[in-house]
């Protein structure tokens, strides 16, 4: 059982806790993910680790609600239990001191995961470019704790409300028109179009650029096969052989339909929650 | 006391039926299919048993369990008596009694089986636990050992570990099993459904192993939160029973398309995470009105029979070769009959169409028939050409077997495994290349039964003792 040590709420749907896992903190690499189950009749939820503590012997989550589980996860408070919580899971970043800058991309929620990997790369003596971006200044999430793991920090937001206005695969091809050369790897964790546009814009200049998937999983130890993606013509189950994956190759269009399975089911279930619960 | 009838009466009655739910209520619940013997029954089928000596059925089971001696004590009426007889070799009777296949073990070793009527031992073994279960009648605790200062680890509560477990805590060790998934049982809760194996049952034969002093850590997955190599440095003895554990696919076009499940996930999905019960539980499962079912296994009724209860107008299996060459049980094949399931018998998919959303609307197949025996023995399959159809479906569920997982082996740098990635085990013993590593059950045969791998944590566990009582 691990307990939600600390809750805080980001935005109206952004929220991070800290559990309580001295296990997983300790075994816990950047770019792995947990899976957790709020309650006790509740589906398995993965989420990307957005930090962990050894010595405190907890691990970050940051998750947006979107449906019943995430709902009833919100819902939680400081002290309560969660019924389930495994991890690590997934393989590893392949971090490196690399020769020129790297590049992490973070959108949205996405930003949460960069964050361990922007560490993890700053220590190993790497310059970390941050383009962190979000719809408006309000969503912008884990600013600060970016800064601390980055070099350099772009901001971006949809509406200009803070940083530059516009996507963040803008601001890298505007970073790469000027120092492709001096670029030697990029990451971009988002949602599923944003990771598909920034492999575009990195595939315009022939830049590596690594992404992290997260399709429907269900045991999320290579069992089921439910997250099976397409990545350079071959089956790859995200959560074994993933989550991250080389962009250029991943086929985002059939990951994007198949988030999309289960949508009137989801649906159905959140309604049916939000009405038992009386929450709107 | 029952009566022991002569032997020439004893082969002139048949085998006593068991009663079961009737087909047509049972496609819409989940409710266990058949349902076990009363008292009466089971004397009357007791009182079959020649009493062999040595027991051929015995030999034949792979758990050892002494057969007569509780066939016997079930005449006394000693219900206690026999529960325990069957106790000493067997620490999971009642899911035994229901998911082994018998006809090809202790009562297709019985001399009763030349006469076509095998005594119906996993029927007497499940009513037996059964009815122990619901007079609370507990085992023999296991006795304060000296050898509780040595340590076990083991991988996996599947029915390999948790034999294992159950004979090493017996013995006095102190055993720990870890576990991945958030429940305990490995194939027994995520693998087998419901409606043939109650998951109550489970988890009171689990229970009754952890009162036994073995720790099951669930949500702890081998291979990442620790290494094997970390296991074998804090443990005397480590045991991998990890399960085979990654599903197959038929490497055909459209197999990404929503509505296409591996079993696996189908059957985890309904039996681990009670999609059946949507949404009462959270977790979702998309069945339409046609649901074919591609492969000729146990899993693969497991999986049609789920789609069936699930709503499916048309739950159809779709399998390459004939009835004849249909690897799963004679009983499972007919239950699945019974309740309406249907079979495209010499039958190949090729193609899985999808509509423009990206969801499944049919199934390619080409018709085959069988040609020369292959290397297993068994006719091979040729297609016939211009045979091809389409069927429109709702849902395809690939049913055709396992790969196994590496996430434990890779983090075993010790262990060997084969070109398959199955750790290379002696069949006897489950030693491993490594001194301190036994391993058994799928990840070393790759997809077998329950009870084959429930012999194999039993081998094990006794080779476990015999090497460190050796120390």
């Amino acid at each position: 059982m691990a307990k939600i040590l600390k809750k805080e709420q980001w935005s109206d749907t952004i929220f991070s806790m800290l559990v309580e896992a001295k296990d997983v903190a300790k075994a816990a690499k950047p770019g792995q993910f947990i899976i957790l189950i709020p309650k006790e009749h509740g589906e398995r939820v993965p989420l990307t680790i957005a930090d962990s503590s050894v010595n405190e012997g907890w691990v970050q989550i940051v998750f947006q609600v979107v449906g019943k589980s995430t709902l009833e996860l919100s819902r939680m408070n400081e002290g309560e239990e969660l019924f389930s919580f495994v991890g690590p899971l997934g393989m590893p970043s392949e971090v490196e001191k690399f020769q020129g800058k790297v590049v992490m991309i973070g959108g949205g929620i996405g930003i949460a995961p960069i964050h361990p990997i922007a560490k993890k790369l700053k220590e190993m003596g790497n310059h970390v470019v941050s383009i962190i971006g979000a719809k408006t200044a309000d969503l912008l999430i884990m600013e600060d704790k970016i800064r601390e793991a980055s070099t350099e920090v772009i901001v971006a937001t949809d509406d200009g409300s803070k940083g530059k206005k516009g996507f963040v695969n803008a601001v890298l091809e505007e970073l790469l028109a000027t120092e492709a050369d001096n670029v030697s790897k990029i990451w971009a964790i988002g949602p599923p179009i944003m990771m598909k546009v920034c492999a575009i814009s990195a595939g315009k200049f022939n830049k590596p650029i690594i992404v992290s998937l997260n399709p429907i999983m269900v045991d999320g130890t290579g069992m089921c096969g439910a997250c099976r993606v397409t990545v350079g013509g071959q089956t790859k189950f995200a959560c074994v052989d993933g989550p991250e994956f080389d962009g250029a190759l991943v086929d985002f269009d059939e990951l994007m339909a198949r988030q999309r399975q289960y949508k009137e089911l989801e649906q159905k279930a959140l309604e049916l929650y939000k009405s038992k619960e009386g929450v709107a | 006391m029952a009566e022991r009838i002569k032997a020439s009466e004893k082969f002139k009655r048949d085998r006593v039926p068991m009663k079961e739910q009737d087909p047509k209520e049972r496609i819409n619940n989940f409710n266990e299919v058949p349902y076990g013997y009363s008292f009466e029954e089971a004397i009357k089928e007791a009182q079959r048993c020649l009493q062999c000596k040595p027991a051929a059925c015995v030999e034949g089971c792979p758990a050892d369990v002494h057969v007569p001696e509780f066939i016997d004590k079930i005449l006394d009426e000693d219900i206690e008596g026999a529960f325990k007889e069957i106790k000493l070799t067997n620490a999971l009777p009642a899911i035994c009694g229901r998911v082994c296949p018998q006809e090809e073990q202790c009562e297709g070793a019985c001399v009763m089986n030349k006469k076509g009527k095998p005594i119906a031992i996993g029927r007497l073994e499940r009513f037996v636990a059964d009815l122990a279960r619901d007079k609370g009648i507990l085992d023999e605790p296991p006795a304060e050992s000296s050898k509780a200062s040595k340590r076990i680890a083991i991988v996996g509560s599947g029915p390999a570990g948790l034999a294992c477990a159950a004979d090493l805590a017996k013995l006095g060790y102190d055993v720990t099993i870890f576990e991945a998934l958030h429940k305990p049982g490995g194939v027994l809760v995520y693998g087998i459904p419901e409606f043939r194996l109650p998951k109550a049952i489970v988890q009171y034969e689990v229970d009754q192993i952890k009162k036994m002093g073995v720790k099951i850590y669930t949500d702890y997955v081998i291979g990442y939160i620790k290494t094997v190599d970390e296991l074998i440095e804090s443990y005397d003895a480590v045991f991998l029973a990890n399960g085979a554990g990654a599903p197959s696919f038929l490497r055909i076009p459209g197999e990404n398309l929503n509505g296409v499940y591996s079993a696996s996930e189908f059957l985890t999905r309904s039996n681990l995470m009670r999609a059946f019960d949507f949404p009462n539980y959270d977790t979702p499962l998309d069945v339409g009105k046609r649901v074919v079912v591609i492969g000729g296994g146990n899993v693969a009724m497991d999986a049609v029979r789920t789609a069936k209860r699930l709503g499916a107008e048309e739950a159809i299996i779709v399998y390459r070769r004939s009835r004849t060459e249909m690897p799963a049980r004679a009983e499972e094949i007919e239950h699945a009959e019974a309740e309406g399931i249907q079979f495209e018998l010499l039958t190949n998919p090729i193609k899985i169409l999808g509509d423009e959303n990206g969801k499944v609307k049919g199934l390619e197949c080409v018709r085959m028939e069988l040609g020369e025996p292959d290397e297993s023995g068994r006719r091979r399959p040729v297609p016939i050409e211009g045979s091809n159809f389409v069927m429109d479906v709702d849902n395809v569920i690939v049913a055709i077997g396992q790969n196994a997982n590496p996430i434990v082996a890779r983090s075993a740098t010790g262990v060997e495994t084969n070109k398959w990635g199955y750790f290379v085990a002696d069949e006897e013993t489950g030693k491993t290349t490594h001194p301190k590593v036994w391993a058994g059950g799928d990840i070393v045969t790759g997809a077998a039964t329950v009870i084959l791998a429930v012999g194999a944590g039993k081998k094990a566990a006794k080779s476990i003792h015999e090497t460190l009582s050796q120390k």
